[in-house]
């Protein structure tokens, strides 16, 4: 069993790893921290680079927590963190809420909300606000 | 004397509130379009022929013209911040470019570029204006046999000297000067290429053609190859610089418009060999050679000035000859027959009033382009990041509508979609694009000054060589197409494996 945090990196996915950081500790499971993107522009913000990535791993590593990291391209970035939380049979997904105004969301859609519907385990929701650094 | 006060005339009609709009408009699409890996203003100008069809020719010309130069810029910006250059012009700025901006100086080198293009901008373009028309001059007098040797010469050149790759070149080549050749021939009669279909007799629409490789054909390629691991961009602020990068860019600015200038106007351009040029200079003569490799400012300054000197040159042999050396140029040229204007040493004189403000509009798109960029450097690395999808339904959307526009046919959506397809098979197989276009459009005019030639003479062949200057063009082109070939037999069989290996990665 392991915990699996969608991360992005931004304040949203910073205060979802630390309360997957915790909750690993916890209960004694397997961090696997998931970036995605759809991969179809130029440049995504959202989407990190490998220098943060290497700098994500190396301060995982300093706390102590068995963890692995996952950067995944594909049509539908929800989908994607789907994916990893079956294939390694995940008893609990973190992500990070953000606002978006109605239009925002007709528009971009909303990878939250498409994750908290489908996903199989329990989902925690982290707020960024408030949110302990890692 | 003279030359400035026609250009004075030129910018009295480009300053007008209308062309300023336009010229505007020009800058601010190509800047678009260069910024964008894949897209650049050779397509954006065949995008716009239908649309300006409903303008004057000094308008879209304008307009055109801010294109051109913009899209050198907007190159510039993707390729420091990106390190993914959008054109074969700005590798070289890339090189550097890149490295500075992520040792954080990604402003500076911003900054240098624009300021080195607006130098060599203005330059090139002053350089043409006296450049143009003295060789517009001696052009007058040449007869169809030196004319059609000039061409012959350009289009080889173009296809040999510029790619890696001559076979792919020639490929290109004759399949465009092929399409060139589709329809009734004006003087037999005869249809060529049309497969009994009525609706060919006419001939390929430029629009479709060029449309249908440089829009259809991106398009199919990009949706071929659509999820990718984004590119790490760089973040960038307002571009400026210090008063130590001032001092180390002047220098390259100037020697990279020097060098820039002169293979733009030669009939065989491109701004890859002055660019690259410019930058071994730069590292040969700087006192801080250690930093190239690491991020020297003088690497982006010479360059940059050289593609932007370079693309002002190849307005020489455009307006003084009618040979275009860029795929942009070509579609330029194209325009200019589609608004009944003949290109070639005529132009000056017939058309004197277009070319002046012309040229006038190029300095003032330049200095727009330099207002433009230095404040909204940011703007435009945020254009990054729109999806593919809707970039790409959008140029689908206008490409379908221009190539239906032409002739309200349906039958050229099924063209468009042909040429689409051969588009995307070129860039599948490393198949260059500029020697395909200069084919289609230079392949009739030199088929004019071929029959012509002929017609005089009789028939006689030898008239092709009957003039010294047309024996000069052969015997250079000559040197220029076997001195590599016997360097090559000379230094033996030790180069083989080096081009092999290169082709492997062009293709």
């Amino acid at each position: 069993m392991s915990i699996v945090v969608g991360y992005t990196p931004d304040e949203y996915g910073k205060a979802a790893l630390s309360y997957g950081v915790a909750e690993a500790g916890l209960r004694g499971e397997k961090l696997i921290v998931v970036n995605g993107t759809r991969g179809d522009s130029f440049v995504d913000t959202a989407f990190a680079t490998s220098e943060h990535m290497v700098a994500l791993e190396s301060q995982m590593a300093e706390l102590g927590v068995e963890h692995e990291v996952r950067q995944v391209v594909g049509a539908d970035v929800a989908d994607g963190i789907l994916d990893v939380a079956t294939e390694v049979s995940a008893s609990l997904l973190v992500i990070g809420l953000r606002r978006r105004s109605p239009v925002g969301k007709l528009f971009m859609g909303s990878v939250a909300q498409r994750l908290i519907l489908d996903a199989t385990c329990p989902v925690f929701a982290v707020k960024a606000d408030g949110a302990e650094s890692v | 004397m003279e030359t400035l006060s026609l250009l004075g005339g030129g910018f009295a009609e480009a300053l007008t509130p209308m062309n300023l709009l336009f010229a505007a408009i020009g800058v601010f699409l190509g800047t678009f379009v260069g910024v964008l890996p894949g897209i650049g203003p050779a397509m954006a100008v065949a995008l716009l022929l239908p649309v300006t069809y409903g303008l004057g020719p000094t308008q879209a010309f304008i307009m055109f013209a801010g294109i051109y130069y913009g899209g050198m810029y907007g190159g510039s910006t993707t390729s420091i911040l990106l390190n993914t250059p959008g054109e074969s012009s700005s590798v070289m700025t890339a090189i550097e470019g890149n490295k500075m901006a992520k040792a954080g100086r990604a402003s500076q080198a911003l900054a240098t570029a624009a300021i080195g293009s607006f130098i060599a901008g203005t330059i090139g373009t002053l350089l043409v204006a006296f450049a143009a028309p003295a060789l517009a001059g001696i052009a007058v007098k040449l007869g169809a046999p030196s004319y059609f040797a000039v061409m012959v010469m350009a289009m080889v050149l173009v296809t040999a000297v510029l790619g890696t790759s001559k076979l792919r070149g020639f490929i290109a080549l004759f399949v465009g000067l092929a399409i060139g050749i589709v329809g009734i021939d004006l003087s037999t009669a005869q249809p060529r290429l049309t497969f009994g279909l009525p609706l060919l007799a006419d001939g390929l629409d430029i629009v479709v053609v060029a449309v249908g490789i440089f829009a259809l054909g991106e398009t199919l390629w990009v949706a071929a190859h659509l999820r990718r691991v984004p590119a790490e961009i760089i973040p960038v602020g307002q571009p400026f610089m210090g008063k130590a990068d001032w001092k180390r860019s002047w220098g390259p600015w100037m020697r990279g418009t020097a060098l820039g200038f002169p293979f733009g106007a030669i009939p065989a351009g491109g701004a890859e060999t002055p660019t690259f040029l410019s930058y071994v200079l730069e590292r040969k003569l700087s006192k801080n050679s250690g930093e190239f490799g690491k991020g020297a400012i003088e690497g982006v300054a010479g360059p940059e000035a050289a593609n932007n000197a370079s693309a002002a040159g190849t307005f020489v042999p455009l307006l003084a000859l009618g040979l275009p050396v860029t795929a942009t140029a070509t579609i330029m040229l194209a325009a200019m027959q589609g608004y009944g204007i003949q290109p070639g040493p005529q132009l000056l004189s017939t058309n004197g009033d277009l070319v002046w403000t012309l040229l006038a509009s190029l300095l003032i798109g330049n200095f727009l382009l330099l207002v433009l960029n230095l404040p909204l450097a940011p703007v435009w690395a945020k254009l990054l990041q729109v999806p593919r999808p809707y970039l790409y339904a959008g140029i689908l959307f206008f490409a379908s509508l221009g190539a239906y526009s032409v002739n309200q046919q349906a039958f050229d959506i099924g063209l468009l979609l042909v040429f689409g397809l051969l588009g995307f098979a070129m860039r599948r197989f490393a198949i260059p694009v500029l020697p395909l276009i200069l084919g289609v459009i230079l392949g009739p005019l030199m088929e004019v000054k071929l029959r012509e030639a002929l017609q005089l003479s009789g028939g006689d062949a030898t008239a092709l060589v009957s003039e010294p200057l047309a024996i000069a063009v052969y015997v250079i082109l000559a040197l220029v197409l076997l001195v590599p070939l016997l360097m090559r037999g000379r230094s033996g069989a030790s180069d083989d494996p080096s081009d092999a290996e290169r082709e492997k990665i062009d293709a």
